[in-house]
């Protein structure tokens, strides 16, 4: 008990300081997930509207595969992305093993399942009498969609969250295709990871302190964007 | 109104992504590690236990300022480490298994291996030693192990690395001298348990559980005094406990993007006196006695060649 009680003291003096190794890494994790968040949100507007609005056979199987993947496990993931972007794998010329670019293009594959999914489930939740009265007011494809989407907000809201969320919490890709490399590498939970099993219990904590933190300010702005 | 919001909040990522990596990248204000600004990265993956004693957290900053690059140091037992250079992942690897080191160095993967520092294994256990393993040689011990393992393996647990790492392969090779075939080991019962992580957090988890664990001397040491471990050391000074590290080059004939001008200088920096001397003090302030040996202190049976760790490694002239 006194070593949790111990390991939070520190963890608010590491942070009131602005402790610069934790506040490094603190900035990368955050980098890193909000370039795959963004990425992954400019993929899967569109392509949730696409699927949305057009009828096409294998739709229903596609939207099931698509919620299948929700579950893809990080290190699967990882393991996948390794293989095509180590040195002697198909795209292996990039020469980008072991960089935070890999990374995001770890948690893009990771996330876009997700954000695609909830984004055209929120879609299809929309009053049908929506769509149905933009139509028959002459609206086109694309007001319609507009339409729709705003109708939607919420729930294609709570899609982006929760794709940063996964993006910004998960471990097993990030060590495997990151490598966890000090100064370079490292973020918030493979740090965590680390030293845990250093038996640095006092950074730990307070570096899983700051995830909270950043998902609870990250939270409160969307929340807020969401409530205009 | 929609398409406002949608737009908002990816301003507000991109804007957060902007922030955030103007952020991760104070490489200039940091005291504590600057990162050099040509930017030319140099990959090693090292062995668990140089890492776990943090030893490259000590060398590191001085190599990068010699060789002005920045210097990646992943964290791989030495199997994994093996792979990464197979693959051409990194550009020069730091391992300790003789075996494994000469076949892939047979296969044509990595070249220049030298040798550079060297310790011991150990058995440690709970002090109440309930497998009666003290004053055994290192293949006594384990078959003591095995035989009260299988009697009660809620009294006695022995924790492997299970990794393929390079102290996993020193355990195999104890278990075969000790007239074992390993597989039978492994599926023997649960007092076998394979850990399946770096030397450091086995040890810690073979304190949780009180369990029997063989480690390298240095890793033991640096978790004792850091997380008061409540195991101790049992069996020590077996011959076949030497432990020997090396550094390899990844071949730039098999890997045309392996930075082998920068791994042969990292190398031959390595066997430098001024590294051996580094190495043959490291520790010694907080521990009480340095945690590695410099190479080219070695004369015991089992100990390199003298040119495997004096020679220079040549220059690369391509090929």
């Amino acid at each position: 008990m006194t070593e949790i009680w111990q390991g939070l003291v520190t963890a608010v003096k590491l942070i009131i300081s602005l402790d610069p190794e934790v506040m490094q890494i603190a900035g990368r994790s955050l980098a890193i997930s909000a370039s795959s968040s963004t990425i992954a949100a400019l993929l899967c507007l569109p392509l949730g509207a696409v699927i949305h609005f057009n009828r096409f056979p294998g739709k229903r199987t596609l939207i099931n595969i698509i919620q299948t993947l929700f579950s893809l496990p990080t290190v699967a993931v990882g393991l996948f992305v390794f293989v095509l972007f180590s040195s002697v794998g198909p795209l292996g010329g990039f020469g980008i093993i072991f960089t935070p670019a890999v990374m995001v293009i770890g948690q893009v594959v990771l996330i876009t399942p997700l954000m695609l999914g909830l984004i055209i489930s929120a879609l299809s939740a929309t009053d049908k009498a929506v769509t149905d009265t933009a139509v028959s007011l002459g609206a086109s494809g694309f007001q319609m969609s507009v339409v729709t989407f705003r109708e939607a907000r919420f729930g294609v809201l709570a899609g982006l969250i929760m794709g940063f969320g996964r993006a910004i919490s998960e471990v097993g890709l990030s060590l495997m295709v990151g490598g966890n490399i000090r100064g370079f590498t490292r973020t918030i939970t493979t740090a965590i990871s680390l030293e845990t099993s250093k038996g640095d219990l006092e950074l730990a904590l307070a570096l899983g302190m700051i995830l909270i933190f950043i998902a609870l300010v990250i939270n409160i702005g969307l929340n807020r964007i969401q409530q205009r | 109104m929609k398409r406002k919001t949608i737009i908002a909040i990816l301003a507000g990522l991109l804007l957060l992504s902007l922030l955030a990596s103007a952020a991760g990248c104070p490489a200039k204000t940091e005291a504590q590690y600057p990162l050099h600004d040509p930017m030319v990265r140099f990959k090693i993956a090292t062995t668990t236990s140089l890492y776990d004693t943090g030893l490259w957290y000590h060398l590191e900053p001085i190599f990068e300022e010699l060789a002005n690059v920045e210097m990646d140091i992943v964290y791989a037992g030495t199997g994994i480490a093996l792979e990464y250079g197979r693959r051409g992942d990194v550009d020069a690897i730091i391992v300790h298994d003789r075996a494994r080191e000469d076949v892939f160095l047979a296969d044509g993967y990595g070249i220049n291996r030298r040798n550079f520092a060297y310790n011991f294994f150990l058995i440690a256990g709970p002090a109440s030693d309930p497998a009666g393993i003290a004053g055994s040689t290192a293949t006594e011990a384990l078959e003591k192990l095995y035989n009260a393992g299988l009697n009660d393996p809620n009294a006695v647990k022995f924790i492997s690395r299970g990794d393929d790492s390079g102290t996993h392969a020193k355990e195999k090779l104890i278990w075969s001298q000790a007239g074992f075939d390993y597989e039978e080991v492994r599926n023997s019962g649960a007092w076998y348990v394979e850990a399946g992580k770096g030397m450091g957090p086995t040890l810690l988890m073979a304190n949780e559980m009180q369990s029997y664990v063989m480690a390298d001397i240095s890793t033991f040491l640096a978790y004792n005094l850091k997380s008061n471990l409540s195991i101790v050391s049992i069996v020590e000074q077996d011959p076949i406990f030497l432990n020997v590290y090396a550094a390899i080059a990844i071949n730039p004939e098999t890997h045309p993007k392996a930075k082998i001008d920068i791994a042969n200088r990292f190398i031959n920096w390595l066997i430098s006196s001024d590294v051996q001397d580094i190495i043959s003090t490291y520790g010694e302030a907080e521990y009480g006695r340095s945690l590695f040996f410099p190479i080219a202190g070695c004369d015991m049976p089992g100990c390199p060649p003298v040119e495997d760790y004096t020679l220079p490694v040549p220059e690369y002239t391509g090929g």
